[in-house]
This record gives C-alpha cells, structure tokens and sequence, in this order.
C-alpha cells in the first residue's frame, strides 16, 4: 500500500505540491489525472524518490521511503519519455538493470513487446515507439508489485498499446498496485478502477469510476469530471 | 764582422762544454736492489745536475726537500706514499723537474698547507706527467717563475669547502703554464692569487666544490681550450685585469648558486668562441667593465648572461643564444652594454632584404626575468601559463624592459 | 552492482569519438615534442606544460557537458534500485577512468622514446591526479547549476581562474609585497592550487630545480623535502575528495 500524506513541493517560487493526499491499494488501477503542472509529474517522481518533498511522508508498505533506495525493488516505471544513450544497446541496458535488480524476470514480456528483434539495436537507431517499447517491458520485466507509469500508451503504436493494457489488465489481477497518469478520459475509463484529479498540486477528486458512472447515470466520463470541478 | 761572431760562437761553445763537465750529470738510480733505496737518501748524496732516476715501487717518505738543480724522474710510476705524515716533495731550487710519479696521502694540516709538489720561490721547474692521490694540495706553487705544471692528472677526495684544498694552487707566480693537467676533488681545481703573465690552456677540471678555475688579483693572464664540467661553478674571475678567456667549455654546472662563469670586477677581458651549455648561469656578471664577448654559443642555461647594472661598456656581439630559459637578465633599468649581431632562437622578426640581419629590433629580456630580478619569490611561476602570457604581452605592448637593452641587429641565422 | 553502471560508463565514454580524439591529439603532442626536444627533462617540461593547460581544459568542459547529457540517463537509473551516491560514483569514476586511459595513453609515445624515468613517472601521476581534480570540479559546477549553459560557463570560470588569474594574483602580490618576507605565505597560497602544485612538483624532479634553488631556496627546501611532498600529495588529495563530496551532498538532494 503507498500512503501519500499531505506532500509539499516548492520549485523556486512555483508550488509543484501543495498537501498532496493519496492512498493507493493492491489490486488497483489509480490514474492521476489533471492539466500539465498541476503535479502529476511532481508526485510520481516523489514516489520513485526524485524529487524529494519539502514536507510531508510516503509511506510503501507501511515504511517510510526517505533516504532509501531498497523499496525500488518493487516498483516498475515506464516514463513518458527517454533518451537512452545513443550507443547504449538495448540488450546492454536489459544486462544492466539485471545486475542492478534481483527479482526473476518475466521473459514472456521481451517477445510480448517485440523487444527481441531489437535486441542488438543501439538507442540512437531506435524510433521514439521502439524506445517506448522498450521502457514499457523494463516496467513489467521485474514483476514489480507496484507499477508507476507515466502515459504509458502515448507514444505507442496501437498493437504495443493493446499488449500494455493487457498487462495492465494481468498485472491488476495478480495484485499488483498501479498508479497510470494521463490525459485520455477514455482510456482511463478503460484501464483505471479509480481517478485521482489534480489541481495545483492538490488532488481535488478521488473517486471510484464505478461510483461516478453508477452516481450519474451518465456515460460519459469526462463530462461527470468536468461537472464535478465546477461544483468544487 | 766573422770574427767577432766566430769569437762569440766559440765562446759559447767553450761555456755549453764547460759546464757540461763540470756538472758531471750523474743519474742516480733509486730502488730497492739500486744504490739508492730511498728517494730521500739519493737527494742527499746528489748535487746539481745530476737525475734521480727512480724505479717503480712504492716509497713510503714524506717531506722531500730539492735543494739542487736536478732532475727527479719516475719510471714505471713509482709511488710516493706520504702516509698522511706530512708533504710530498718540496722544491727550494731553481730549474728542477719533477716528473713520471704517484704521489699519494699528504696530511692535511690548515697551517702549512702541505702539498704533493710544492715550490718555494724558485724558478723554470717543471711539473709534468704525475699522478696526484689524496694529496691536500696537489701542486702548491708559492713565488715561482717561468714554471710549467703539465700533464698531471690530480684526484682528490674533498668533502667540504672549507677542509679542501686546491688542485694547482698558484700565490705570487708570473709566466707559468699550466696545460693539460686533468683536476677534480678538490676545493677549487686551479687556484690564481697574484699570478701575471701566465697561461692555463688544455686543462680539465670537473667535480670540484667550488670552482674549477679561480683567479683573485690575477692580472694579464690566459686561459684557453680548457673544459670546467660539474663543478659547483665553472670559473670566477675576480678583482683582475686584462683576461683572454677563448674556447673554453663551461659544461653541466648546475646547482643552486652555480654559474658557468663568474665575472666579478674583472676589467678589460676577452671573451671568445667558448661555449657554455647547461649552466644554471652561464654568465654572471657584476661590477665589470669593457669586456668583450664574442662569438660564444650559449645553449640551455637557465639563464645564459645575467648582467648586473653596475657592469658598463661591456659588448656582447655575435653570440648564439640556444634554449636558454633566459636570454638575458638584468636588475637595471637601463643597460650600459652593447648587444649586437646575436643570434636569439627566441626572435620573432623577419628580414626581408634578405641581409642576415632581423630587420627589427631584438629585446632579450624578457618581462618575467625583470620580474624575477626584482622579487626572486617569483620563481616559484617558472612555466607557469600566466608568465608566458605576461612575457607574450610585453612583447606586444613594451613598458618595462629597459629601452637601451635592445639588439639592434638581431642575426637572423645561427652564427658559426 | 555499481559496478555495473562503473562498467557501462567507462566503456561507452572509451569507445566515444571525443575521448579517442582526446587521446589521439595528447599522443600526437607527447610524440612531437619527445622526437623534436633530444633530451628527456626537456621534453617531461615541455609536457607537463601541455598537460597542466590542457587536461584542466578538457576534464573541465567535458566532464560538465558529459554530465548534462548524461542527465536523462541518471535520472532513469535513479528509478531503479540504486542510491544515487552509487550512481554518482560510477558517472565519476567511469569518466575519470576513462579520461585518465586517454591521458596515459597520450603520454606513452613520450615514454616509449625517451624510457621510464622519474619525471616520465611524475608526469603521469600528476595527469592522472589532474584528471580526477577537475572532473570532480565539472561535476560540482554541473551540480550546482541545473542549466548546462551556465554549468559549462562556471566550468570555464573556474578554468581560467585556476590556470591564469589565481597565478597573476600571486605574481601581482610578489610583486607589490617584495619588501616583505612573502615564502610562507607563497607556500601555502600555491598549495591551494593543484594546477601550480603540479607544476611545482615535476619542476623539482628536473634540472629546473636547479634554478628553483637558485632565487628561491625556501621554495626547493620546502617542495622538495618530505614533508614539502606530503602536503602537497595531501592537498591534491582534498583537491580530489572535497569538489567530489561537495558535488555528491548537492547530487543527493537535486531533484529529478
């Protein structure tokens, strides 16, 4: 369980975070939602420990984060975007991380995602999908029992994103805590059990979708969303 | 007219005879089957013209007198053991010749500064072709005249300046030569004091303590052809006059206050076609005045001339300087010397009418020498990127170098 | 474990085009000045000037401009678990390594003509000493500022500071203070300088020190005892420890 208690960021003069609050359970798709700069960024990065709150505590597991680098074991983390390094092979950076984490592997996900015909590939020959394919299997590969993924179909082509919401899928049955941010209401409405909305570093709705649907009669969900901030 | 020449001719001829006869000119043989078993003994019974003939083997005696007019001759390099008992041989005679021996272990004594050979107010003796051990003063020559000190070669076993003594010690001498002689472990190699007229060419003098060559109040005298290797300077001149100084070999005297050569009040000498390479000075010059420097070559000295504001009409023409660290150094703010015709591997110039001669003018000094003179903490930036940069910068903009420190005439090739 | 990230940075940084140029151009400098200067002082003074413009420059500007595009990689790896000191540590001394290859590589020419003499020995440990000084200072500068432009630019400032304005500063004082007994005080203020340290270091294994002697005995009297070697080993030590462990303080609390 990841417990985020009242989490303060300033950069310079721009609160990131203003007294964040947030639980995320197992078993459970939380998609953080909200404008650019409304700190969904700023909170997942918390979570993962790269940006390092002014005030308040996350909590894995019923242990503090702070300080540590060991709970990283269990997380998985698929980022909007990198630049690997441009000679770095692809199979070079699968040896790396396995030096660096001890969890077994799940190798199924390497053909899944079609990592095995770019094995050889550097990083400087790979299109920016091929990279995101790439990202997307090293946030499962570990069987990590907390998923952090940041737009994780974005920049996928429709078949890797169809593997990835399987995954999604899979991974919540098997218990694992998922926290997604995006921008598509639709595919939140797909994936997530639950959402949690931003607004200047503050989350200002956090409900259940199925509560929503079942509250307004509405299908539409992101016309619920956009109602429910007007009453706010 | 012929009878007068043929009177003077027979004259002359009567006197050769005469004292030739009257000499008897024996050869007295010395070793230990001869008549003489001692060098000591043969003196005694020789009188003068005769030649002390001595064997090879080693003769333990010490303080032999010469007081006649003969020859003592070393064959198959006899030993003379002096046992640190006292001095080796003592000459109080004129036209006596020493030659062909080893003489080892004289005493040190700070009093009467035994030597190996020592001469006393004598004249036209030779020194030649011995070898010198261990000897505190090897050869020691007090009021001599017209002597000639040759092929020796002295080895000392100095340790310290002040309890050394010289290799060729010379007080109050005229018209000597001393040629050939190799020196080293000792004070200084070749010692003048109150010596004229001499000269000193062909020496070797290396690894000595202080100087390989040392004149004091040494007027009118020579020295060529000579090599000053490793010696904790090559060789100073001081308080003298009227010194020719060609072809000489200032070589590896490097130490902390090491120079090539040391001009120290000499005034009106020559200085040419000597080289002076890896010398931490080559040439130091302070207080002396109207000397002549020419055609010498100066190659990786630390400094190749360092010249004192108090030396005047000095003139430095058609010299090499090569890889030194600094051409020139000087502490005045304006030169009293002429420079000219040199060659400076570090000119920068051009010569466009193809004349050999730099069609700009030349500045030897360079920006950090001057500073050097002034603060000498500033070594301490020797190499360093900022002194290239400040030397790089008075070259462009000239502030500080003194004005008059310039060759006008820069050679624009190496001179030969 | 962090040997693994160590392993990658090191290699990649040695297979990379600049590090091979970096190591190419210093043996084509050790080459030339070894066959046109006939002896061996000569040529380890004419290096040892080459190396203490050159490799300051170099680890300087390229350590920061390494650092800033290696940023999004960091930040990757941060993510899994790994602290950051050990992150640190691999970027540091897998381009320090790397650098030093280069820099050791560019120097053998030299020593395969002129043999293994002590100031040959010299002159490698104190290009390998500057490469680690200042490649730890590019990472402080990179640390400090998360803009790269102005983290290269701090890069520079420090560069020109240490090679050339803290030198005129010390010349200026000799200069204006030479009425006063300035020895100690030169002393302690080239200590502060690794650049001069090492200079100062090789002059005295050379004939140089001869004229080191020469004007300023104390210097030589200092530098070349042993208590003069251990103070300055000493102080190339922190030169090399502290800007490490200042950058790895500030790495530690960046945020990503």
């Amino acid at each position: 369980m990841i417990e985020i208690v009242n989490l303060h960021k300033a950069f310079g003069k721009t609160l990131a975070l203003n007294g964040a609050n947030l639980i995320c359970k197992e078993g459970c798709v939380s998609a953080l939602m909200g404008p650019n700069g409304s700190g969904k960024s700023t909170l997942m990065k918390s979570i993962l420990g790269l940006v390092i709150p002014d005030s308040g505590t996350i909590t894995i597991d019923d242990e503090k984060i702070s300080n540590g680098f060991e709970y990283r074991h269990k997380i998985g983390y698929m980022p909007q975007a990198v630049n690997y390094p441009h000679n770095l092979k692809v199979i070079e950076l699968f040896e790396i991380l396995k030096k660096l984490r001890t969890n077994d592997t799940d190798e199924e996900l390497i053909s899944e995602f079609k990592i095995n015909e770019i094995y050889e590939k550097k990083f400087g020959q790979l299109s920016g999908g091929m990279k995101q394919r790439v990202s997307a299997a090293i946030a499962f590969l570990f069987k990590p029992q907390i998923l952090i993924l940041d737009e994780p179909t974005a920049s996928l082509d429709p078949l890797s994103a169809e593997v990835m919401k399987a995954k999604i899928r899979k991974s919540k049955e098997e218990g694992c805590n998922i926290i997604i941010s995006s921008h598509h209401v639709s595919e939140v409405d797909e994936m997530a059990d639950r959402i949690a909305f931003m607004l200047e570093g503050k989350i200002v709705i956090d409900r259940m979708i199925k509560e929503i649907k079942n509250g307004s009669g509405n299908i539409r969900l992101g016309k619920v969303i956009a109602e429910m901030l007007n009453t706010n | 007219m012929s009878s007068i020449s043929g009177l003077i001719f027979s004259a002359v001829f009567f006197f050769a005879l005469n004292s030739f006869c009257s000499a008897t000119a024996r050869d007295l043989n010395v070793c230990n089957e001869c008549e003489y078993k001692t060098i000591a003994d043969a003196l005694l019974a020789s009188e003068d013209g005769d030649r002390i003939i001595v064997k090879s083997g080693e003769y333990k005696e010490h303080d032999l007198a010469i007081n006649k007019e003969i020859s003592l001759i070393g064959e198959g390099r006899p030993e003379i053991n002096a046992e640190l008992k006292g001095a080796g041989i003592v000459i109080n005679r004129s036209n006596v010749t020493v030659s062909g021996f080893k003489i080892r272990n004289v005493d040190v004594n700070y009093l009467s500064e035994p030597a190996g050979v020592r001469v006393e107010y004598s004249d036209n003796c030779i020194i030649r072709n011995n070898e010198f051990e261990n000897t505190f003063f090897a050869v020691y020559l007090a009021g001599a005249k017209k002597c000639e000190v040759l092929e020796n070669k002295i080895a000392g076993l100095a340790r310290t300046e002040s309890s050394s003594g010289n290799g060729i010690h010379l007080w109050k001498c005229r018209e000597l030569n001393i040629s050939g002689n190799e020196i080293s472990g000792h004070r200084d190699g070749i010692y003048l004091e109150f010596v004229s007229s001499s000269f000193i060419d062909g020496n070797f003098s290396n690894k000595n303590l202080r100087y390989g060559l040392h004149f004091m109040f040494s007027d009118s005298n020579s020295y060529s052809q000579n090599t000053f290797e490793t010696n904790g300077a090559g060789v100073a001149v001081m308080y003298s006059k009227f010194i020719i100084m060609k072809g000489n070999t200032f070589r590896n005297n490097w130490g902390e206050s090491s120079y090539g050569l040391l001009l120290k009040e000499l005034y009106d000498g020559l200085l040419e076609g000597n080289l002076f390479y890896k010398n931490t000075a080559g040439i130091h010059l302070e207080g002396s005045n109207r000397i002549e420097m020419i055609g010498n070559d100066f190659i990786e000295n630390g400094w190749a001339l360092n010249a004192l504001g108090n030396s005047y009409d000095n003139k430095i023409l058609n010299n090499n300087f090569i890889n030194n660290t600094f051409d020139i150094s000087s502490n005045a703010s304006k030169s009293n010397n002429t420079y000219s015709g040199n060659y400076w591997d570090k000119y920068k110039g051009y010569d466009l009418n193809r004349d050999g001669t730099g069609d700009i003018p030349y500045r030897p000094v360079s920006l950090f020498s001057m500073i050097l003179e002034k603060s000498p903490e500033s070594i301490i930036m020797l190499r360093s990127i900022i002194v290239d940069l400040l030397d790089a910068v008075e070259r462009i903009v000239p502030s500080v170098i003194p004005e008059t420190l310039i060759d006008e005439k820069p050679s624009f090739q190496k001179r030969t | 474990m962090s040997i693994s990230i160590l392993k990658y940075v090191f290699f990649d940084l040695l297979r990379s085009r600049f590090i091979i140029t970096y190591g190419i151009m210093l043996a084509l400098i050790s080459l030339g000045v070894a066959y046109f200067s006939n002896d061996e002082m000569k040529t380890s003074l004419t290096l040892l000037n080459i190396i203490l413009f050159i490799i300051p420059l170099v680890c300087l500007i390229f350590g920061s401009i390494h650092f800033y595009d290696s940023g999004e990689f960091i930040e990757f790896l941060l993510t899994q678990p790994v602290s950051r000191n050990t992150v640190f540590r691999a970027e540091y001394l897998g381009l320090t390594l790397a650098l030093s290859v280069a820099a050791i590589a560019g120097l053998i020419p030299a020593i395969i003509l002129n043999g293994i003499t002590v100031s040959a020995l010299f002159l490698t440990i104190i290009s390998v000493a500057m490469t680690f000084i200042f490649t730890g200072l590019a990472f402080l500068s990179s640390t400090i500022n998360t803009e790269k432009v102005r983290g290269i630019g701090l890069s520079i400032v420090l560069w020109l500071f240490l090679a050339i304005i803290f030198d005129l500063i010390i010349v200026l004082l000799i200069i204006l203070f030479r009425d006063y007994p300035l020895e100690n005080l030169i002393i302690i203020f080239t200590s502060l300088n690794p650049i001069d340290l090492g200079r100062i270091l090789l002059l005295l294994k050379t004939d140089a020190s001869a004229m080191m002697g020469f004007t300023g005995a104390s210097f030589k009297l200092f530098f070349g005892s042993t208590t003069g070697i251990v103070v300055s080993s000493l102080a190339m030590f922190l030169w090399i420890l502290i800007p490490y462990f200042l950058a790895i303080r500030i790495f530690r609390k960046k945020n990503f």
